[in-house]
């Protein structure tokens, strides 16, 4: 116990650089995962398929393909960052954003067929159809589904503890590799303060599941 | 669906459409042909640097990772249904004083990442890296099947144990007999996806120092120079991607299957996701 008590600031530094990684992270992939997910439904030809093989590949990219490839392929190609933070939130939010372009194609392809019927035959374009009618109601639908994908996303950023990024993990490993006889302990530290986030993350998505679970 | 939300484009529409489609089409190639430029700058497309997959030993050692990230795919995977089964029959047990420790458990297994409980093992137990990796796999992953499991026998309409108890069978026949055969068969999909999450989760072992596909990259960039980093982690990815991209495509193909037979019969399954899929 002596040695989480005693390395509690570098343990709440890392807690709040994981934070910070899965916010930022969370945002981005957010809006790119939305754009997409509406390039996937959109009248354009070109859109779509790009869209598709977008998630395609990134969906079937192992995490560390993608950390990889932002922190050591990228930088050798030219692309210099200042920090490895910026690499992380790379490969964290590209990734996650294929993900959650599925979830919410699948929330539009749940609302019923006679929602946009009717939308159009008021006259709406594709943008209001979308913007107005469809995406407003999928978003309740998707909203556990995405919480999930939020929890992978924080459990997720633990990669970057390996790519030169001291977060939580990273904090915890060099703790354990500073105090070879009390291993366990701090690793279950670590495990602590991950799971601070995820299981109360985890009950909000039963929860809403549960609020939002309309009648349909 | 996607077409209800347009209409049937006419030729303005479509014409607009297709201006679109090229416009769209330009840019992407343009932003490709950008990224090929900028590659070509670094020398990326000079023979020598792809001339090392010649070599019959640069295949030999990508061949030993993918080997090791198969078999460690593999063998988590034989353990980890078969224990993520056994989990699910504790987690519904009758009983709360095993139902209540097992579900407290498997909600610790699921918050964590799996990298740490890797790191743990190794650490921890001073395994060898594929113990741990395989462990850290297993534990995380018999978790999810167990709730993935849960999931299908709780969308089984009631009377399916009820009848199963009503012919004389014992609470634990009838899971095993009636219950867990059509829960299974209906989490098919799930569960084949949460084998493509296992697959690309053998990837974490580049972390603690497992010899797969990743670490072979690694080994090779160190051991031949930089220059060929790139040649070599493009062809490993592309190879860790086919695969991936090969079993998702068997988890739509047995979800098309399951559903044109579900269709005769019972109510079709909520797909319960649970998370499969999303890590």
């Amino acid at each position: 116990m002596d040695v989480i008590i005693e390395n509690l600031p570098l343990y709440w530094e890392g807690f709040l650089r994981t934070l910070f990684l899965s916010a930022v992270s969370g945002v981005i992939a957010l809006v790119l995962g939305t754009l997409l997910a509406a390039a996937r439904v959109s009248p354009v030809a070109a859109l779509r398929g790009f869209s598709m093989v977008y998630v395609e590949v990134l969906r079937n990219t192992p995490l560390t393909i993608a950390f990889f490839f932002a922190a050591i392929v990228l930088p050798r190609l030219g692309v210099k960052f200042e920090q490895f933070e910026i690499a992380a939130i790379i490969a964290l939010s590209t990734y996650t954003a294929a993900f959650i372009a599925e979830a919410v194609r699948s929330g539009v392809n749940s609302v019923p067929v006679g929602q946009a019927e009717a939308a159009r035959s008021i006259g709406m374009g594709f943008g209001q159809v979308l913007s107005l009618i469809i995406l407003p109601q999928a978003l309740r639908t998707v909203i556990p589904p995405l919480i999930n994908i939020l929890i992978a996303l924080v459990k997720n950023s633990s990669v970057a503890g390996a790519f030169f990024v001291l977060e939580l993990f990273g904090y915890g490993r060099q703790l354990a590799n500073a105090n070879g006889d009390a291993v366990i302990t701090v690793l279950l530290g670590t495990a602590f303060f991950y799971l601070l986030l995820t299981v109360p993350l985890g009950i909000l998505a039963s929860t809403v599941e549960r609020k939002v679970a309309i009648a349909r | 669906m996607s077409s209800v939300l347009y209409d049937v484009p006419g030729p303005k529409a479509r014409r607009i459409s297709l201006i679109g489609s090229v416009i769209g089409s330009l840019l992407i190639l343009g932003l490709l042909a950008w990224i090929i430029m900028v590659l070509a700058q670094q020398g990326i497309f000079e023979s020598r640097r792809w001339q090392i997959f010649t070599r019959t030993d640069v295949w030999r050692l990508l061949g030993n990772g993918l080997g090791a990230t198969l078999s460690a795919a593999a063998l988590s995977a034989v353990i980890a249904f078969p224990l993520g089964l056994a989990l699910c029959l504790l987690r519904i047990a009758d009983s709360p004083i095993i139902r209540i420790p097992v579900r407290v458990v498997l909600e610790f297994l699921r918050g964590m990442p799996v990298v740490l409980m890797m790191l743990f093992v190794l650490l921890g137990f001073g395994t060898s890296p594929f113990i741990a990796v395989v462990t850290g796999l297993v534990l995380y992953n018999a978790a999810v099947f167990a709730e993935i499991i849960r999931a299908g026998i709780q969308s089984l309409p009631k009377g399916q144990r009820e009848a199963g108890l009503a012919i004389g069978l014992t609470s634990y026949r009838s899971r095993m007999l009636i219950e867990l055969p059509q829960a299974i068969r209906r989490m098919m999909p799930s569960l084949v996806a949460q084998m493509v999450v296992l697959l690309k989760d053998t990837s974490l072992g580049y972390i603690v120092a497992y010899g797969e596909l990743l670490r072979a990259v690694q080994v090779m960039a160190d051991f031949l120079g930089n220059a060929y980093l790139f040649p070599v982690f493009f062809v490993a990815a592309a190879i860790y991607i086919a695969i991936n991209i090969a079993v998702s495509r068997l988890a739509v193909w047995i979800e098309r299957r399951g559903s044109k037979k579900a269709a005769g019969g019972t109510a079709k399954a909520e797909p319960a996701t649970v998370e499969a899929g999303a890590p």
